[in-house]
């Protein structure tokens, strides 16, 4: 198992205790859903079918892809990342360790809103299966995603934040999530068939019976294509900047 | 220049950044149960190439193996077989000595019950087991570097690579990783050990590499590389009242007088025909002779003529 999943799952295993398991982590991961519910929810008068997707595909959005892009530069500012390369493992084991880390944390913390969606909002799902492969093919393309916003060599995270930033927050706006893709400008429609938010917002909404624009197959199939060119720029990415990372 | 029975083998290893020449060149095999030093100034290239060698680092050409294993090419059965001490390196702060043990173990593919039993064993030889619930952000300098150790030799690696492992250390502490080097090197294993403490390599090394500007300037047994310094034999002397040193300058036989603290160092190629001129010179001024050594030609004489005026290896490249 040495050379299978093992090392990915040592990793995982490092970056959850390290990393997620944290008080002020763990918080943040409970508190950011809720808060968004009270946000989006109170005094609205949108369906839930509606609102509950989007609002689980945010806090998906958000809490995989928080922490991890911030591990490569704190491995490297305390000097753990360099023991970590000597050690018997290939690059694409450490990051899928990373990746698999949060995975587990963002989709874990994300049954907040899926409990509270379906409890207090009474959204019902119609397309279960769908739903979860849409859940799970989200959490881990943006898991990815957020490996690949901690390629750049730096070891100061809060550079790492502030492009992590950059780049998610813009995504929110142009991804169906508050407005329906339908009632988008044209360029708006075209934004959004780019982002890998979009199509994780549709599988949600199609679970819970809402209205869709792209099917089901279509946005499982987008989502697995954006998880794919994420990890492939990821692997080749980090591995071009790891001397530069160690030369800083 | 590949050798039977070699733990280490570089084969023309070179590393550039940006343009600039850190490495050119550098071949050379270490034999298995060896300790090989490998000593440079500040910025030679020791670390990159350490770097390269431990498969950290990719070079720009050239290879390295490690009991034949391409570092490159198969780079896990390589790092298998190393644990490594990197320069610049911590354990995990939010774990403790114990965890981070076992963090170390569980990256080398080990069994529960083996990483248990060998952490115990490696706690209590580097005196840490008491501390071993303690996060390691609360370890000393000493007690980090000692952690760090056994981290590297927690699955028993038959080669060892420890970057500049005893400095800025208490002497406790760099005594102690020492005394381990010695024992694992009496056990086996083989130890490549990049320094600039030339003394501790001198101590602890079968043979030495001397690295200057990115390239290689000699690798030998520190005893050979010394022999062609014969001239910078000396003799030290303390007498009971401090003396300059230009009261011995200009003797017959003397290339030099060197003050030490209390102690005049006269360097000579005749040792013997010297100390008796010592002790006739004490004897006619009515001084008193504390102590007297003869010393031979030191791994630091022959590391400084080795390191001057040598071209770095950009300048060659241009």
């Amino acid at each position: 198992m040495r050379s299978g999943l093992r090392p990915v799952w040592v990793i995982a295993k490092k970056d959850i205790r390290i990393y997620y398991l944290k008080g002020p982590v763990l918080i943040f991961g409970v508190l950011f859903p809720v808060c968004l519910f009270l946000a989006f929810a109170i005094g609205r008068a949108v369906p839930p079918a509606n609102l509950v997707p989007g609002l689980i595909a945010i806090t998906l959005f958000f809490t995989t892809s928080s922490v991890s892009p911030a591990i490569a530069p704190w491995e490297t500012q305390a000097r753990t990342l360099e023991r970590l390369l000597c050690a018997p493992l290939s690059l694409p084991a450490i990051l899928g360790g990373d990746v698999l880390a949060s995975f587990l944390f963002g989709s874990v913390l994300s049954l907040v809103p899926v409990g509270l969606g379906t409890w207090v909002f009474h959204a019902s799902v119609k397309h279960p299966a769908a739903l979860a492969v849409g859940f799970l093919l989200s959490a881990a393309c943006f898991a990815i995603l957020g490996i690949l916003l901690s390629s750049p060599p730096t070891d100061k995270p809060s550079e790492i934040m502030m492009l992590s930033n950059l780049v998610r927050l813009p995504l929110i706006f142009f991804s169906g999530v508050f407005l329906p893709l339908e009632q988008m400008p044209a360029w708006g429609q075209w934004v959004a068939s780019i982002s890998p938010l979009t199509y994780c917002t549709e599988s949600l909404r199609y679970g819970f019976g809402g209205p869709v624009r792209y099917g089901p197959g279509l946005s499982l199939a987008a989502l697995l294509a954006f998880a794919i060119l994420f990890w492939a720029a990821s692997v080749r990415l980090h591995r071009r900047s790891m001397s530069r990372r160690l030369w800083a | 220049m590949t050798h039977a029975g070699s733990a280490i083998e570089a084969l023309h290893l070179a590393r550039s950044y940006d343009g600039l020449i850190a490495v050119e060149g550098v071949s050379f095999a270490v034999a298995e149960g060896e300790i090989f030093g490998f000593l440079g100034p500040n910025g030679a290239g020791k670390t990159t190439t350490q770097r390269m060698l431990t498969g950290v680092l990719p070079p720009t050409s050239g290879t390295a193996r490690i009991f034949g294993h391409d570092i490159q090419r198969e780079a896990v059965a390589a790092k298998s077989t190393m644990g490594v001490v990197p320069e610049v390196a911590n354990p995990y702060a939010d774990l403790s000595g114990w965890q981070n043990l076992m963090l170390a173990g569980e990256m080398y593919g080990m069994a529960r019950a083996a990483r248990h039993e060998r952490a115990e064993s490696l706690l209590r030889e580097f005196g840490l087991w008491e501390r071993r619930h303690q996060k390691a952000k609360g370890y000393s300098k000493g007690m980090k570097q000692r952690l760090l150790l056994a981290m590297a030799l927690i699955h028993q690696p038959p080669v060892l690579f420890l970057d500049e492992p005893t400095s800025g250390l208490d002497v406790e502490s760099a005594r102690l990783i020492r005394e381990q080097l010695r024992a694992l090197a009496a056990q086996g294993a083989t130890v490549f050990l990049t320094t600039h403490n030339i003394e501790e390599a001198n101590q602890l090394c079968d043979r030495v590499a001397i690295i200057c500007r990115g390239r290689l300037a000699a690798v030998d047994r520190p005893e050979a590389l010394k022999a062609p310094f014969a001239h910078s034999q000396s003799v030290l002397v303390a007498f009971d009242r401090t003396l300059e040193a230009s009261a011995l300058e200009g003797w017959p036989g003397v290339s030099r007088v060197e003050k030490e603290g209390d102690k005049l160092r006269l360097f000579t190629a005749t040792p013997g025909a010297l100390v008796r001129r010592v002790a006739e010179y004490a004897g006619g001024n009515g001084l008193e002779i504390v102590s007297l050594n003869t010393l031979g030609p030191s791994l630091e004489d022959v590391f400084l003529a080795l390191v001057q005026d040598r071209p770095a290896a950009s300048e060659v490249a241009r």
